[in-house]
């Protein structure tokens, strides 16, 4: 087990020295060069060069990048001149209220999710699970940003329950403080992930339901009951505890939608405020972090499968 | 491999997630959910017994032959039939529709903007005083003709890369199945919305932006499966017969992919469609000359305060169903071709 952690964790940092590659590429590729791009169109000779000074672009390439990994090794992701401060340091003020979002939004999705895919898997092929099958064909096949602008026409501007737009605030306590604006962007993204959520845990409910063991308990005499909560929704969790750390990707684009939807503080929204007006430094930084996330989820992943099912060895 | 000691005969999820016959979504899902970066002894597990079982001996049938399968699957299948109806309707009222309800999508007129729904105009006119209805036909062709575009070509392209890959094998397999990992790592709309703030895409660019986030999912589900077929004895009696490695590719791996490939295809051009979507709601789609359904809706977005529904809804509802029919289509060629699934 040490031996297969340790392998796949030693593979997981080689894609990631070769996402610092993609980086180091796209970044060259700016329109004009780095520092047009960064500077204006209009930036005059002199200011490019010092430019290129600066950032040490005007020396060899593999130098460049050697520099590049130095800089990400001391937790420099770059500067962003649009907002006149380091990538770094606006990342830090705007992560936690990011994970607040998508954390309280992945408990609400599993927490909903599990029941119903085992209800359908145990009720397969009736009424109930046509009807919940197709609610999620449906929502999967939904825009994100529209999910959240009919929630908001619903909730906020027809029947005056919930406020249209998120919290705005400096730090987590200050959002806490007016939760209630947390209610839609919350339910925004999670009705997306209940969608996936409960199709898999209804897979692989009815995978377990079709096993010897559970065939073995019935014979036995055990509850109904028993046998759905201890022999087949527990090996049916092994699978879903993947998900999770799978759809990591999935639930960062959601919350850039979801941040620009609401208006909501976060880091999806400082991405997509980056896209719009050119500021390259914190959309190569951002991707990045989401990178990094990306391969710790799908790590943790690979690592909770092989811990958690007493069949799997390596 | 991944499935460990389990018992022979007994379900074995296919990868760290079972496969599914899910919404689409768990197709979606399939391409990046499936297995891990930098695993390809999941990667090769998910590959499973596929549709290539269905021939399994001697070299991959005629052309026809796969056709006809798929055709007699695909009648057999209610929700297909259902996907393909909507499919045709909506392509009919796209491309013909223009034709006998003609409008002008050419001029602002600001005189008659923002109407509400009237027998003039059944879905009332926009902001700029375009007819909503004769909107949606042309923004419909766009779209619909971009996510197609944009889901053929990387299909075309990860197929390609994913055979080549897994008979190329050794080194060379494993720098291009890096490269496939390393570019999964970046969320697809993070390196969507790089793309087009880089880029700045017009039409045929935008199509490009969106393969190149595309390609990775099909390119993983064909080396997996390739895997499994370059070892079966007809690839190889063509090695022992002098085949050439792309006549394998060509003849034999993609053939019997073809399954795969059609369902991911599918779900590769309903997500293409709500990437664009996407974009434009971002404000880094293409500009409104080109108009599309997404650029609608989101334009539609900025209105709901002032009760405009006509601007919003349309579109939204157009996105949908198109989502859904190649969704439904996708999901039901799965469950017809995968021998796996009509054994339960």
């Amino acid at each position: 087990m040490t031996g297969y952690i340790l392998r796949r964790t030693l593979q997981s940092l080689i894609v990631l020295l070769m996402v610092t590659m993609v980086m180091f590429v796209l970044f060259h590729l700016l329109p004009g060069n780095p520092a047009k791009a960064e500077l204006g169109p209009k930036a005059q000779p002199a200011t490019i060069a010092a430019f290129d000074k600066l950032e040490g672009l005007d020396r060899p390439v593999w130098d460049q990048f050697w520099l590049y990994l130095d800089h990400l090794a001391h937790g420099n992701l770059g500067f962003s001149y649009v907002q006149n401060a380091s990538v770094a340091l606006l990342f830090a003020q705007r992560f936690p209220k990011t994970v607040l979002l998508l954390g309280l939004a992945t408990v609400v999705a599993i927490a909903i999710a599990i029941p119903l895919g085992v209800m359908q898997a145990v009720r397969r092929n009736k009424a109930e699970d046509y009807f919940f099958t197709g609610a999620s064909f449906v929502f999967y096949s939904f825009p994100t940003f529209w999910l959240g602008i009919i929630l908001i026409e619903i909730f906020a501007i027809s029947f005056h329950l919930l406020p249209p737009f998120a919290p705005s605030g400096d730090s987590v306590t200050q959002i806490l403080a007016h939760g209630r604006g947390l209610v839609l962007p919350v339910m925004t993204l999670a009705l997306i992930s209940i969608a996936s959520y409960s199709r898999y845990m209804r897979s692989s409910m009815i995978d377990s339901l079709a096993q010897d063991y559970i065939r073995t308990a019935k014979a036995k005499g055990v509850s109904q009951r028993a046998i759905l909560l201890r022999h087949a929704l527990r090996n049916s969790l092994i699978p879903m505890a993947t998900l999770v750390g799978l759809s990591v990707p999935g639930v960062l684009s959601g919350a850039v939608i979801t941040e620009s939807v609401f208006n909501y503080p976060g880091v999806g929204l400082l991405f997509v405020q980056a896209a719009q007006s050119d500021d390259f430094p914190i959309l190569l930084g951002l991707t990045l972090v989401a990178a990094v996330g990306v391969i710790l989820g799908n790590l943790l992943a690979d690592i909770a499968y092989a811990v958690l099912d007493p069949r799997i060895r390596y | 491999m991944a499935t460990g000691t389990s018992q022979p005969g007994e379900a074995v999820p296919a990868g760290p997630v079972p496969a599914v016959a899910g919404p689409a979504g768990a197709g979606r899902d399939l391409a990046s959910l499936g297995p891990g970066p930098t695993s390809p002894e999941l990667a090769e597990a998910s590959g499973g017994p596929g549709p290539a079982g269905l021939y399994e001996a001697g070299e991959a049938r005629s052309h026809g032959s796969v056709l006809r399968l798929s055709l007699q699957t695909f009648v057999e299948n209610k929700l297909a039939i259902a996907g393909l109806a909507i499919l045709v309707l909506l392509v009919l009222f796209c491309f013909v529709g223009p034709h006998l309800y003609v409008t002008n999508q050419k001029s602002l007129n600001p005189a008659i903007s923002n109407y509400p729904p009237s027998s003039a105009h059944p879905l009332g006119t926009d902001g700029e005083g375009f007819d909503v209805l004769g909107r949606l036909m042309v923004a419909g062709q766009s779209s619909l003709e971009i996510g197609m575009a944009a889901g053929v070509a990387a299909a075309i392209w990860g197929t390609l890369y994913g055979a080549v890959s897994a008979v190329a094998g050794g080194v060379i397999d494993a720098v291009m199945m890096r490269i496939v990992d390393t570019l999964y790592s970046l969320p697809t709309l993070f390196l969507l919305i790089l793309l087009s703030a880089i880029f700045a895409p017009n039409l045929p660019l935008m199509i490009i932006v969106l393969t190149f986030v595309a390609w990775l999912g099909p390119a993983r589900l064909v080396r997996g499966e390739a895997l499994s077929l370059r070892t079966r004895e007809y690839v190889e009696a063509v090695k022992v017969a002098g085949g050439t490695r792309s006549r394998i590719v060509v003849r034999h791996i993609v053939p019997n992919a073809i399954g795969t490939i059609m369902v991911n295809t599918s779900f590769l051009i309903a997500d293409a469609i709500l990437a664009l979507a996407a974009l434009s709601y971002l404000g880094l789609g293409l500009p409104d000359t080109t108009p599309t359904w997404g650029g609608m809706l989101s334009n539609g977005t900025t209105v709901i305060f002032d009760g405009y529904w006509w601007q919003l809804y349309p579109a939204g509802v157009a996105i949908v169903l198109t989502v859904v029919a190649f969704n439904f289509i996708g999901d039901a060629l799965r469950d017809s071709l995968d021998v796996r699934l009509q054994r339960r």
